[in-house]
């Protein structure tokens, strides 16, 4: 019991969970839902990659359970294969996770925070997220199976069938709001809201934490400084969630399920909003104890838990430890590798324009591929700093403390 | 049976009821178009509707939950505004008063729990909208609307936070606000703004800044209580209410109902 709950508590820290969710969505995007194999070429790559994770592992602790656990779920969902798509899969995976939350729940720490009012909403969400996904993939992967036989999806064979909207429509809708007025009621009877002491400006909490649905942000803020983080991030989500229907030009797909006709759209939001969004939700609100430090989900919320802070900016690794010279002092010069780095980030659109995604800018024209890639390659950032700062420890690649600009 | 029977048509086919329902029971076609279009409420439905429109499992009625729990909290904030001030001085014992002393004590619960719910509630709606690519010509629109209300629905949350005016608000409220201390340009401490200068005068400075418009202060007091309750109960509310109405009358419009079109 003691070594499950270390292997979670390892693997739940935000750079290992991270890279490990990132794998399972390209797993079940590769193997449940494009039928590929674990003897085919990306199949290998696949492995290829969670045995060089184990090797490594050998030396790096975590880097073992990560290896571990990702050629564990690797070959579970390679097996299962179109099959994670049948109701009774469906149902044990639930039930497995279920018994998991409430096995989980016997533990002090664990029952601590996962109990906690405000918190009960967030763990739920936990599950609807888990649940709907499950039901849009699987009709997606039952429409294109449809659609690969020459078929239509399914919801098309109804479009001509109407119905009258009494009784049909209204008397779905009384069921509805019936059932949700019972679980609002029993709900409100059985958890007290939270109500801690009297506001008082001069004692701080620890941690001191935003509503939970901006958890998500200050999360980020590990990552990013405040600027980015909590004004021009969330800006750009908002934009960027805007701009999909005129991005998007692809035709097909309207009204219906389906993965294998949008494979880039659903692809991309689903990682921005499961694998970014909802998981730095979930990380800020249960694994965030005291002074924003990590805490496993079987951890004891410790304030005098102790985290070196050793995190160095890009200048120095490149004058300090590559030219062993101090760095410049004149912030131009001293920041220009960095700066050049995020050009060459953000330029890469052109570049590739030309090349590999060629395709994509003719199918799309100039104006909506470039803001598209620029939003794409401004949510990629987060993953590639979190990425980085796990490796690297680096802290900013641009540090210009003399404006505030960092990045 | 026979006597539930009878009282049925009594009730039905009395004066009162024939009345306000001017239709009856509608057990024919005709009644049941009449039923929907001569109802001020039920007319926000067209006479029919696509099969896949009327399918839990197509829509999974994430949109109608989400207005459903906008109209929970309508009615329990309304009771609630009942007990509250909103002043420093009494916000925190009003909302004492309100858990242990009002009768029915739940309004509170049921407001707060109602508001998460219908943050997932408006996430989940998304997400189904997105998988079913009902964004698509001609609702591109009808999206940006709803992506507006999905800021909204945040907005409302988050000035709520601030109301029980206890520890978990006001310092929930000061993490998140602090943030706009870091608008570029105009914030404290934003990147640019130091450039922002009148000789040596800085302009942007922790008097005037983005935080200081969204807060009314230098740091979360009275300013802050008052202007997040009227925002809370009447600014945000009003414009959602606005939005909501061009939202739906949008989905009529474009198309009904998603489905293929």
């Amino acid at each position: 019991m003691t070594f499950i709950k270390d292997f979670i508590n390892v693997l739940s820290a935000s750079s290992i969970s991270f890279l490990l969710l990132s794998s399972i969505f390209a797993f079940i995007v590769y193997f449940n839902l494009l039928d590929g194999q674990l003897r085919t070429k990306g199949g290998k790559l696949f492995l290829g990659l969670g045995i060089a994770f184990v090797l490594i592992g050998l030396f790096i602790r975590p880097l073992l359970y990560l290896g571990i656990a990702y050629l564990a779920i690797m070959f579970g969902l390679a097996h299962l294969g179109p099959r994670l798509w049948d109701r009774k899969v469906g149902k044990w995976l639930l039930i497995f996770m279920l018994a998991g939350f409430f096995v989980s729940m016997l533990d002090p720490n664990f029952f601590l925070i996962a109990a906690k009012p405000d918190n009960v909403p967030i763990g739920a969400m936990i599950f609807l997220l888990g649940i709907f996904t499950w039901i849009a993939l699987r009709k997606a992967y039952l429409n294109d199976k449809q659609i690969a036989a020459g078929g239509i999806p399914w919801e098309k064979t109804e479009t001509s069938e109407k119905l009258f909207v009494w009784p049909d429509l209204v008397y779905t809708e009384m069921l509805c709001m019936i059932l949700l007025t019972i679980v609002m009621i029993v709900w409100s009877i059985v958890l007290r809201a939270p109500l801690e002491e009297a506001a008082n400006p001069t004692s701080s909490p620890n941690p001191a934490k935003a509503p939970w649905y901006f958890l998500g942000l200050q999360e980020m803020l590990v990552y990013f400084d405040p600027w980015l983080a909590g004004v021009v991030l969330p800006t750009l989500i908002i934009v960027g969630l805007m701009a999909i229907p005129y991005i998007d030009t692809n035709p097909k797909g309207a009204g219906y399920y389906s993965f294998r006709e949008r494979k880039w759209e659903i692809g991309i939001f689903l990682y921005g909003f499961l694998v970014l969004w909802s998981f730095l939700i979930i990380t800020g609100t249960f694994l965030r104890g005291p002074n924003w430090n990590f805490f496993g989900p079987y951890e004891y919320w410790d304030p005098n838990k102790l985290v070196p802070l050793v995190n160095i900016d890009l200048s120095e690794f490149f004058w300090v430890s590559l030219f062993h010279m101090p760095p410049p002092r004149l912030w131009v010069i001293r920041e220009l590798p960095g700066i050049l780095l995020v050009v060459g980030y953000l330029s890469l659109p052109p570049l590739l324009a030309t090349g590999p995604f060629r395709r994509f800018y003719l199918k799309m024209g100039a104006t909506r591929y470039y803001v598209g890639a620029f939003l794409f390659l401004i949510m990629m950032a987060l993953p590639i700093k979190m990425v980085l700062r796990w490796l690297f420890n680096l802290k900013y690649i641009v540090h210009i403390q003399e404006i505030f600009f960092n990045i | 049976m026979a006597d539930l029977r009878a009282l049925q048509d009594g009730i039905v086919n009395s004066q009162i009821w024939k009345s306000i329902f001017r239709v009856g029971i509608p057990n024919t076609n005709r009644k049941r178009v009449l039923a929907v279009l001569g109802s001020l409420i039920l007319h926000l439905h067209p006479v029919k509707v696509r099969r896949s429109g009327t399918r839990m499992s197509y829509t999974w009625c994430m949109g109608g939950t989400t207005f459903f729990l906008f109209l929970v909290e309508t009615v329990t904030g309304l009771l609630l505004m009942f007990y509250y001030r909103p002043t420093i001085e009494y916000a925190f014992t009003d909302i004492m008063d309100l858990r242990e002393q009002a009768p029915f004590g739940i309004m509170r619960e049921m407001h707060r729990w109602g508001a998460h719910a219908m943050v997932i509630a408006v996430w989940l709606h998304m997400f189904r909208v997105f998988m079913t690519g009902s964004y698509k010509p001609p609702r591109e629109f009808n999206w940006n609307v709803g992506v507006i209300l999905l800021v909204l629905t945040l907005l409302l949350s988050f000035t709520g936070y601030l109301l029980p005016w206890d520890q978990l608000a006001i310092w929930a409220i000061t993490v998140g606000s602090s943030m706009a201390r870091a608008t570029p340009g105009a914030g404290n401490e934003g990147p640019m703004s130091g450039l922002i200068k009148l000789g040596d005068i800085r302009l942007i400075h922790a008097g005037d800044d983005a935080r200081f418009a969204l807060i009314g202060g230098r740091s979360i007091g009275p300013a802050t209580l008052l202007r997040f309750y009227v925002l809370h109960c009447v600014a945000i509310p009003l414009v959602a209410g606005f939005l909501m109405a061009i939202h739906f009358w949008r989905v009529r419009k474009d198309g009904g109902i998603s489905g293929p079109l």
